[in-house]
């Protein structure tokens, strides 16, 4: 891992349950050295199913190191949710909706991450995911 | 002109139609949907209208609308959260400061809402949407707010028929045929506030 500041990771999902699971199977995956800080940001405040605004501001504010954050959705409302809080600046500087599958993107995020990529790597790695085909 | 009175009472009304409709909004989003639009909708609106009570009372109508659209983006949970949020933040930044705005530019400030709302969402008219309630509602403002809403319910209305190409009951295909669409129906609600703000004159 170079010296330098690494990208975080947000993992959005209208479920709590698989943004927790995925960011677990993901840090798992990548281990082997010191892993890119990685937070999830799944369901509602009251731990319903859907998307929270702040429960993704949080995440983002909490991984953030100041080389960028990637940020993975699952669909619908967390897709919509990310892109209006980029629309309007709210998520910190260099932070970016990633286009890839959830679960293989963000195991290729942390992946590059935690090997020191910079943010448009990761991205790509995350993105590379769509090209794998399982059959 | 429109004060920020005007924008107030619009919200009011729109928080109080959405109470109203909940029930129905949700049986609509039952068969093509998750069954959560009426109940999302009225948690974000009960929030907008406890926003707004603490707001600032020399707030100008731009700020007010950015106020509300943050907060549904903060509260409603599902996509109409950031789809109303995105509507009524853009309209708001087009206002800016003033305290005072004319009919004419309330009506830019909305095409241009409705008009972020198409690219957050990559949905156009016909695909089944809060957009084809929208687009011809502030189209027909150019006329007058009461023409607005009755273009709005005709528009929602309208989607019965179509085929859903966005969101959840995009996976349905065929099958969203012939139900109309909750957040066309929604978004006729909103338009009808409108008017109901404006005294239904122009």
């Amino acid at each position: 891992m170079s010296a330098g500041p690494v990208v975080g990771i947000v993992l959005v999902s209208h479920s709590a349950a698989v943004a927790e699971s995925v960011a677990e199977l993901a840090r798992g995956l990548a281990a082997g050295g010191a892993v890119a800080p990685v937070a999830p940001a799944g369901g509602t405040v009251d731990g319903g199913l859907g998307t929270s605004a702040e429960l993704v501001l949080a995440a983002a504010a909490s991984v953030d190191r100041g080389a960028g954050v990637a940020l993975l959705t699952d669909l619908g409302s967390s897709v919509l949710t990310v892109k209006a809080l980029l629309e309007d600046e709210e998520l910190p500087a260099g932070s970016r909706l990633v286009d890839a599958p959830f679960l293989e993107g963000a195991v290729a995020a942390v992946v590059a991450a935690s090997a020191g990529a910079p943010l448009d790597a990761v991205a790509a790695a995350a993105a590379e995911a769509y090209d794998y085909r399982k059959a | 002109m429109r004060d920020a009175d005007f924008f107030r009472r619009w919200l009011d009304a729109a928080a109080a139609a959405v109470e109203r409709e909940a029930d129905r909004l949700t049986e609509l989003d039952s068969p093509i949907g998750d069954a959560d639009h009426g109940s999302n909708l009225l948690r974000g609106f009960v929030a907008v209208r406890a926003a707004l009570a603490g707001a600032d009372a020399s707030a100008p109508p731009g700020a007010l609308l950015q106020l509300a659209g943050r907060t549904l983006i903060s509260t409603v949970g599902g996509a109409s959260g950031p789809l109303y949020g995105t509507l009524l933040r853009r309209t708001g930044k087009e206002l800016g400061e003033a305290a005072e705005v004319s009919d004419e530019q309330v009506r830019e400030a909305l095409d241009a809402g409705v008009d972020a709302v198409a690219r957050l969402g990559g949905a156009a008219p016909g695909d089944k949407t809060m957009l084809d309630a929208l687009v011809p509602g502030v189209a027909a403002l150019a006329t007058s707010y009461a023409d607005a809403a009755d273009a709005a319910d005709a528009g929602a209305v309208a989607t019965t028929p179509m085929l859903a190409r966005k969101g959840r009951a995009s996976y349905l295909g065929e099958r969203s045929i012939g139900h109309q669409d909750p957040g066309a129906t929604s978004s006729a609600l909103l338009l009808r506030a409108l008017a109901d703000a404006a005294g239904g004159a122009a």
